[in-house]
Formats: structure tokens, sequence, C-alpha cells
């Protein structure tokens, strides 16, 4: 039985909790427990009336229960009847019980507000700083209603005792914290920055928390605080380690103070005022000397608290970034800290040293530290150490060392911790990219990262490799080379073989003079790795070996064999059966010309922002909140990629390689999106049938442009399909075009039985190009053809669409796009409508159509934070901002489809915003020509009713209208 | 501060202090995981690690393992220190400190690590300050002990 030190001893509990200790298992824990709780339960319920103590000792068992992590599901009754108890220590208990275990149980919330109400007005300073301490712990929105008001009133009343407004100061931190729109500002806050200036420097302390949490909020509030906090550092830091008595830690001078004091002063710029500013720069002098000077102990704590101050310095002089004297002085005390022999200082200099790098002023200056920095990573034993270093060579990096650094990091990655191989990979893919000089070394560098890592060698990372390929002539013959000779080795990395498959299937021909990697040589090396791969790769391969067949018609017999043996043709996976059955049929129908056409080269991607950026932004904050959704977008931009770009080139020959090129990167198709899963074999069926139909009557620029929309619906643009099938002259439509287009930008826009109008377009800020595809489903021509946009009325003035002229004649069995080019001038509500006339068989048709082209294909998504998303909601608070509809579902209320149709709106899905997940919160911006509207969304199912509430806000009425009205359509 | 967990090396968890609104289940997932990872670290290791996308800082005092979780910005060696002075306090408050004290009155690790640290922030960092605040409330337990044989009787009659 151990010594109870102090205080008032509670027999019976030091004697259940020595029971517990004594238990030699997990079940006797349990039993010992359940007994426990069984009698205080009889106790909590007898008729006896329980007296304080004994209350207090049941419910501190309970407590003790609890934090052995087991349930508790009473006692707060009790533990709440403890609050109003006028003995201190029941209370104490009563309120501990609470802080720990109250949110799960809110029914008695008013109960306890009122006892912490009586305490807060007891004006005993113990009871109020308990009822203080209980607030802050727990933080409850419930609370932070009943008490914002108030605890700013305790803080700033002249008659607070000083360790009350500590508790007071602390408590309204944690409100603002949980609850900020609950804390208003108002006159108490000046009243708050002059405690700045408090005798009492534990008053201080508490007050410069509180004051750096709000200044983050409302820096204009609190901008009185620089001077006031500038003064008193200075007065901390000129002070003898002795005149600040217990606030002073192992000879440093109030070390806490001056940490948060000088964070305090990072939430603003340098100071304008020159006197205050020379002041500040004048006391981060002193703190640098003081880091040169002898140890005035040898205790850690010395050091520790030392550098603490030092550290913090050194943010704020890096937060200004406008001294470069400070920046460079900052770098060298780091640069000795590199090599200090305390591993956390190590640790340290190398993270800070990663925002110094960052600075014009100093990044020279932290160059130089380079040998030192990849010693680190060779020689660290601590991982998170040598983390750091990776992070900071990454930093440092420019166009002078990558060369050496990428070399360290890759031979770094050979022996690295498999925890932070992944990251490494990004980190080399995205410096050998920006840094590339000639590509022939960012080619050696991927595939070395194949070689080295290949496991941790994501999708993204190969994706690019090709994309950079493709797009750089000067490169692809060293390319195939390269990936030719790196698929000799015996064993290599499956990531190796899709690359390789890809790039000797698009660019095999550049080497195949050589007699030594001759086509049949070429594709005897693919295929012995054929039957070590996963579906996925093979899927790959199979259409590099079509490809093969254009580029090499010697080899074609040879391939024809391999995807008419029974392991291809009948392979148990649909996706690789499929594949080897119409590239079987592509081969041996399809003429060298057409065959040229459709296995034409792939042409270059667009240029846009490395998708590996992007991944290694979200590696970095994995506690992210929803990788999920970025991982789907990202898949889709990839996929997308070679489809997206065969539409924009009206290039027939261009647009013909889309369906096997999309299946090459749109591997995606088997592993990744649900969706694009049937879209793709949809996209290669289309391809068989195209071809297996008369292919004199249909002129190679019709099948081409259905590859890359094909959706569901385009299977009817062939010239194949019976006639028959159209009855009427109009399909009955359940949806208006234009809402059915609301969250998509592909699909079928109208159909009658000569004619089909297809859809596919794209938004980029305030701009739109839309393709539209007229099928001619007849046999005969169309003559005279002739398709305009009309704006009518006011849209005219909001909304610019350009035609671009097309052919006047359409081919029966034929396809024509139109391209339109759309400019949003400003936000509108009508709808443009196309006007179609073409001469049929002598009669003259006139088809009117409306466009659609709504005001949410506008918007770009905006990621934000939860908190970010609370304070734009409460500044769009004005009530003509908010437009708020209720309606009943009309489909079914299923969650996956829900997020996609917000995201198809074009706003961001922001999970773990709403505090009821089974809402959709979104946020993106509206851009027009003449304004941008930023906008935010809250839709809330209620599956029950079958109903949802949508709120729409935004800075502009008509917008937020406009957009209520288009996405209460939707579900 | 987000939370503080000071836990036994046999992952035992001694106490626990949370300052941002989390499930139960949270909770128990966060403590689990990194205790296990803390306990996993050798001992001459940095004292500073990156988890989720929190800093930790831990620091092992005889055989218990004191745990900090801190945001980006947050400063890593002064709540080393913060980490120090709350077992100075606890050292001071018990008279060397062991964790078996801390096991029979965890009431009195919450109520002075309270006085210390509030919101996650430190509240008053002189330990003379923090240790005269919890005698005072010592010596009101005291008062109220010895005030209540009399009174009681009387309670129970309110209470009945």
């Amino acid at each position: 039985m151990p010594a109870v030190s102090k205080g008032d001893g509670m027999r019976g509990l030091a004697v259940f909790i020595s029971d517990i200790r004594n238990c030699k298992s997990k079940e006797a824990e349990i039993k010992r427990i359940n007994k426990e709780l069984a009698n205080i339960r009889s106790k909590f319920k007898g008729d006896k009336a329980l007296d304080g103590y004994s209350k207090k000792k049941y419910v501190c068992k309970l407590l003790f229960i609890f934090l052995l992590g087991h349930d508790i599901d009473f006692g707060h009754m009790e533990a709440v009847n403890l609050l109003s108890s006028n003995k201190y220590t029941e209370k104490q208990i009563g309120y501990l019980f609470i802080s720990v275990l109250v949110n799960s149980n809110s029914d008695l919330i008013s109960l306890i507000n009122n006892a912490i109400k009586n305490d807060l007005s007891s004006r005993n300073p113990t009871f109020m700083n308990l009822a203080l301490h209980c607030i802050a712990n727990v933080g409850s929105r419930e609370m932070a209603e009943a008490f914002a008001a108030e605890v700013p009133c305790i803080l700033v009343a002249g008659d607070t005792m000083d360790s009350v407004k500590q508790s007071a100061a602390l408590c309204l931190l944690r409100l603002n914290r949980t609850s900020p729109d609950l804390v208003a500002m108002g006159e108490w806050t000046t009243r708050v920055v002059h405690l700045l200036n408090d005798q009492h420097l534990g008053v201080v302390t508490a007050a410069t928390s509180l004051i750096t949490t709000l200044a983050q909020k409302s820096p204009e509030d609190f901008k009185t605080s620089v001077s006031l906090a500038v003064a008193r550092l200075s007065r901390i830091v000129s002070s003898a380690s002795t005149d600040l008595q217990d606030y002073t830690y192992y000879f440093v001078a109030a070390p806490w103070l001056s940490v948060k004091l000088l964070r305090l002063l990072q939430c603003y710029p340098p100071p304008e005022d020159g006197a205050i500013r020379g002041r500040l720069t004048e006391c981060l002098e002193t703190i640098l000397n003081k880091a040169q000077e002898p140890p005035k102990s040898k205790k850690v704590q010395h050091s520790n608290a030392k550098n603490a101050v030092l550290f913090e310095a050194i943010s704020l002089i890096i937060h200004h970034d406008s001294e470069p004297t400070l920046l460079v002085r900052a770098c060298n005390q780091l640069g000795q800290f590199l090599q200090h022999r305390e591993t956390n200082l190590r640790y340290l200099a190398l993270e800070s040293m990663c925002t110094l790098a960052s600075s014009e002023f100093s990044h020279e200056a932290v160059k130089t530290h380079i040998e030192t920095v990849i010693n680190a990573l060779k020689s660290e034993r601590d991982v998170s150490v040598r983390q750091r270093a990776v992070d900071l060579l990454y930093a440092m990096c420019d166009r002078s060392n990558a060369k050496q650094i990428v070399a360290e990091m890759l031979s770094y990655l050979e022996t690295a911790d498999y925890s932070i191989r992944e990251e490494i990979v990004l980190k080399v893919a995205i410096l050998a990219e920006k840094y590339a000089v000639d590509y022939t070394w960012y080619v050696d560098t991927i595939l070395n990262l194949i070689r080295f890592a290949g496991d941790y060698v994501s999708d993204e990372v190969w994706y690019r490799v090709i994309q950079i390929v493709i797009n750089r002539d000067e490169v692809q013959g060293y390319a195939a080379k390269t990936v030719f000779e790196a698929l000799q080795a015996p064993a290599c990395h499956e990531n190796l073989v899709k690359v390789g498959g890809y790039i000797l299937g698009e660019f095999g021909n550049l080497i195949a003079g050589d007699s030594r990697s001759s086509p049949l040589i070429q594709f005897d090396l693919l295929h012995s790795k054929f039957h070590l791969c996963s579906v996925p790769t093979r899927a790959l391969l199979l259409s590099a070996y079509i490809k093969f067949i254009n580029l090499f018609p010697e080899v074609k017999g040879t391939i024809q064999e391999v995807l008419r043996s029974d392991s291809q043709l009948r392979n148990a996976d649909v996706e690789l059966q499929q594949r080897a059955v119409e590239y079987l049929r592509l081969s041996c129908i399809a003429s060298t010309d057409i065959l040229a056409t459709v296995l034409e080269e792939m042409p270059p991607f667009p240029e846009r922002e490395s998708s590996i950026l992007a991944k290694l932004k979200r590696k970095k904050g994995p506690g992210n909140l929803h990788p999920d959704l970025d991982e789907n977008r990202k898949e889709r931009s990839v996929n997308g990629g070679t489809a997206d770009h065969s539409s924009t080139t009206s290039n027939a020959k261009v647009a013909a390689s889309p369906t096997p090129s999309t299946d090459l990167l749109g591997l995606g198709s088997t592993i990744t999106t649900q969706n694009s899963a049937p879209r793709a074999s949809k996209g290669a069926s289309l391809l068989v049938d195209v071809f297996s139909g008369n292919i004199a009557a249909f002129p190679v620029e019709t099948p081409v442009s259905v590859g890359p929309v094909a959706d569901e619906n385009f299977s009817s643009f062939l010239p194949n399909t019976p006639q028959v099938a159209y009855a009427n002259a109009t399909l009955p439509t359940a949806e208006e075009p234009e809402d059915k287009f609301v969250c998509k930008n592909n699909g079928v826009l109208y159909e009658n039985q000569l004619l089909q109008i297809g859809l596919k377009s794209e938004f980029r800020q305030n701009l739109g190009r839309m393709y539209v595809f007229f099928g001619n489903k007849t046999s005969t021509q169309f003559m005279n053809f002739a398709a305009s946009v009309v704006c009518q009325d006011t849209l005219q003035a909001q909304l610019n669409v350009h035609a671009k002229p097309a052919d006047p004649t359409v081919d029966g069995g034929a396809q024509l796009q139109q391209i339109l080019n759309i400019e949003c001038v400003s936000d509108f509500v009508d709808a443009p409508v196309l006007n179609i006339q073409f001469r049929y068989g002598g009669t003259l048709q006139n088809i009117a159509v409306k466009l659609p082209i709504t005001l949410n294909k506008f918007f770009q998504p905006t990621e934000m934070t939860s908190q970010d998303f609370f304070q734009r909601w409460k500044q769009l608070g004005a009530p003509q901002q908010e437009v708020q509809t209720i309606f009943k579902a009309r489909h079914s209320m299923d969650t996956e489809v829900t997020k996609a149709k917000i995201m198809g709106f074009g706003a961001a899905l922001l999970d773990g915003v709403d505090p009821n997940p089974s809402n959709f919160v979104g946020a993106g911006v509206i851009h027009t020509k003449t304004t941008q509207v930023g906008c935010l969304l809250r839709l809330e199912p209620n599956t029950q009713a079958q109903m949802y509430r949508l709120t729409l806000r935004t800075s502009r009425d008509t917008v937020s209208q406009r957009l209520c009205d288009l996405l209460s359509e939707q579900f | 501060m987000q939370f503080m967990l000071l836990f036994s090396r046999q992952g035992k968890l001694r106490l626990q202090k949370w300052y941002v609104p989390l499930s139960d289940k949270e909770r128990k997932k966060i403590s689990r995981d990194l205790v296990q990872t803390i306990l996993a670290r050798k001992p001459k290791m940095c004292s500073f690690l990156e988890w989720r996308d929190l800093k930790i800082v831990y620091k092992r005092y005889a055989s218990l393992y004191f745990c900090c979780a801190v945001e980006d910005q947050d400063n890593e060696l002064i709540t080393l220190e913060i980490i120090h002075r709350y077992v100075e306090l606890l050292d001071k408050y018990f008279g060397s400190v062991c964790e078996l004290d801390i096991i029979f009155n965890f009431e009195k690790a919450y109520f002075i690590l309270d006085e210390f640290l509030l919101g996650g922030e430190a509240q008053e960092t002189s330990k003379k300050n923090v240790l005269k605040a919890i005698e005072q409330a010592d010596l009101l337990q005291e008062d109220a002990k010895e005030a209540e044989a009399p009174r009681s009787v009387l309670e129970e009659i309110g209470l009945t």
C-alpha cells in the first residue's frame, strides 16, 4: 500500500486502485471493475442518501475506471451534485469528472452551466478558478454560448485577482478556438492588450497567448499590441538573469513569455515605426549574441530554454524576411547547430533552415551548408532527423546544385527507411523535372528511381515521365534506347515494364535500325515480362503490341499469333480479353492507312502543373481531410489528359489515337475510379463496331471524334445502328437538357431520327470551349448545313459565344464538329440557343436547342479548412447573400452520387467541415470577366423525410439565387 | 498544445489531457498509435517527431514517458521544458515523485496540470505560484475535513 502523501486520502479509492493493480489478468481486472460498478450503482440508487464524502469517493472511482479505458454511463448526475457542494474538495472532484467526461452526456449541460455561473459570481477566487478551468477544459459550444460574454468581463475587471485573470485569459482563448464566432470583439479588447504591461508576469504570459490567438483572427483590433510586446520583450532580454525571480528558469529570463511575445510579433509585419523597429532589431541581436556566450549552466534545461527563445527569434526574423544581416546571422547560427552534439538541436536546425532556404536573402547562405546536410543524410542515426535533412536538401535545391542533390538523394534512396521512401521518390522526381537542363538526365533519373525504389514510385511519377518524353522530340530516341537497355535486366520492376511498354510502343521505331534492338527483339523483350505482370500492365502491353503492328509490319504475324492464343482471347479478365479480341480484329481488317491513323503517335500533352507536386503536398499533410477526393480528381486529370487534348485539335489524324491511347494511360480504368471503367471499355468496343461496319462509307473523321467523347449515349452515332430504332422525330427526354448538363460536360444534347447532337465542353475560369458534334444518322448527305448561336436580350451583354464556321455539308453516317468559344462577362440566367438549319432530301430542316451553358460552369473549386469556411460563411451573412431552399428528393439519396454531383457542379467538396457528417459542404469561385464571386454551399439531406435543404451564400444575390436554382434541380 | 499523454514503459496510460475536441474513439486510437510509435524509438533518438500533421515532443523520466502534441508553428524546445516544469511541480508536490504517486493520486496530477497549463497554453510558469495555489487548495480541503463531522448530519437532512 503506497503512501498517500498529501491532502485527503480517500481510503476506499486507494484500496480499489491497489486491487486493480494486483489483478493478474485483463479478465480479473474487468471482473473487479464490474463488481465495483455494481456496488457504486447500488449506492447511487439506494434509498439512503449519500453524504458528500462518499459521493466524491464514488465519483472519483468512476473517473478512475473511465481513465483506465472503460465506458462509464452513469454517475454524471452525482458529479453535477458535487459541483454545488460548498466543500472545496467535493466541488473539485465534481469539476474534474465533468471536465473529463461531460462531452458524452450533454443533457446535464444546463445544470452544469448553472453551477459554473454560481461559482463565477461567488467572488471566491478559488471557486472562480475551478469554474474557469472547467469551461476551458470542456470548451463546448454550449459553454461558449453561456459564457463567451461573461469571461471577458471577468478578465478585464479591475478587482479581479491575478490568478483569476490568468485562468480567464486562457479560458477565453479556448472558447475562441472552439467557437470563434461566439467570442465577440468589444471594448474589452483594448484593455486586454494593456495586460501586456501588467506587473504580474503570470498574467502577461497568459494574456500574450490570448492576444496571439485573437490577433490571428482580427489583426486590426490588436495592432497596438506590437509596440507593447516589443517593449516587454526588450525589458526581459536586457534583464539580469536574477531580476525576474521565479520567472527565471535555469538562468534564462522568462523563456515562456519571451517565446510567446516573439510568436505574437509573428502575427504582424515588421513594425513601421522606426523606433519600435530599432528596438526589436536590438532585441533580436541580443538574443543572437547570447547564443555565442558561454552557458551559465551545464544543465540541458538551461540550453533548451535559451535555444527555445533563439529559435523563436529566428522564426520571427524569417517571418519578417526584411533584414539581410539578421537572416544571414540566423543562418550561421543554425549552421553551428547542424554539427551540435545534441540530436534535438540538429533536428531543429535542419527544420528551421528549410524555411530560411526560401528567403532570397539567405538562400545562398543556406546552400553553403550542403555538405553538412548531405553528411547528415548519411550518418544520422535517427530517421526523423534524416527526414529533416531530405526536406532541407529539397528546399535548398536550385539549378546550380540540382545534379548533386538529386544524385545524393538517389543514392540515399537505396538504403532509406521504408517510411520515407515514397516522399523521397516524389521529391527527386520533382527536382529532376524542375531543374532538368537536358532531358536525358531526367529520363535517367526517373529510371533510376524505378530501379532503386520501384515499389515507391507512384503512378503520377511514371505518368509524368511519359508525358515529358512525348512532349519533347529530342529525348524520345534516347528514352527508347534507355528503357530498352533497362528492360534487359533479368529482374526489373513492373513500373519499368509500364514505362518501357509505353515508350517502345510509341518510339520503338527510333531504335529499330540497330540490329541489337530490332522490332522482333523489342517485342520479345517486352513479351518476356508479360506473364510476370499484373492485369493493368498486361493491358498496357497489349496496347503497345497493337502499336507495334503499326510501327513494324514485319512483326504483325508474330503479334497476331500472341493475340490469338487462348491465354489472351479467352483470358478470364474481361479487360484483357476485350483488348485481345479488338486489337486482333483491328489488325486483321483495317488497312495500313487506317491502322496508321488510328495508331498514330500520341499527340503532345497539354502543359500543366505536375500532378506529382500535388501529391507531395498531400503527403505532407497526411492528416489532411480528403485524400480520396483528391485521388479521384487526380486520376481523372491523368486519364482525361489524352482525351482532352485530342478534342482540342481539329486535326482528324491526331484525334485518331484517343481510343487506344486513352487506354494506355487509362489503365486506371481497371484499377481506379469506377466511373471510368465502363467508359473505357465502351470506347474500345466502339472502335471495333466502327471497323466492322462499312468502312468505305465512313470517313476517318467520323469514328475519330467518337473516341474521346465515348459516352454511353454515343453508341447511337454509329452508322450501322438500325434506323428503325428511332421511331419519333424527337426523343422524349425526361429532363430539360439544360438540367441534365448542369453537373456534367459531355453527352447527347439532342436527337431525332435524322440528327444527333453531342457535346463535349471544358471550362476554365471565365472561359469555355464547347465541341458540338453533329451526327448525320441517315445515309444521305445534309446540304446547306449551318449552325449558329443566339444570345437573346440581356444575355447578349452577359455572355459571348462565338461559333467557328463549319462545313456546309455533312455526309451520310458522318459527323461534323463545330467549336464554340464562350466567355462569361457577368453572371447570367438564360441559356443561349443553338439554331441549326440544313437541307435533307429537298426539305429544309430547322432545329433550335438551348445550349447547356449555365453559370456554374465557370466555377473553380476552392479547398479550405473548416475554420476558413466558417469564417467566410459568417462574412457572407447578409440576408440577400443567402438563398435557401427546401425540396423533395427526386432521385435516391445516395451519398456518393450526391458527392459526384456537387463536384460536377464545380464546387470543391469539403470533407470534415460540417459537424454533421451526413451534410455536404462545398466552396468555389465563380469567374466572370468583370468579377469573381466566392460561393459557399451546404446541402443537408434528411433521408427520413426524403427532403433536402440547400443553402447558398455568395457575395452576389443574383449568383446565390441562380446557383441555388440550378443545383436544387439535381437531386 | 493539442494534448498531453503520460504513459509507462509498458504502454499503460497514466494521464491524458486533451485540449481539442475529439471523440472517445479517436482519443483511444491516437493514444494507442502514439504510445506504440514512441516506445519503439531508441533512447538516444531526438525528442521530436512528425506525426500526422502534428509535432510530437516527448521525454522519458524514469519509468514514465511524457508526451505532448503541438501544432506546426509551436516551439519544440519550450514544449520540452513545459514537460520538465510539470515534472518539477509533481516532484515538489509529492516529494520525489514516482509513477505510483501519479497512479494513486491521479486527481492531484490533473489539478496540478490545470494550474500550470490551461487550454493548452502555459498559465503560470512560476513554480512557486503554482505550488502556492495547490497548497491553498489542500488547506481548504483540510479545513473542510475538520468541519466535516458536525456538518454531515445537516447535509444528510438537506439531501433527503
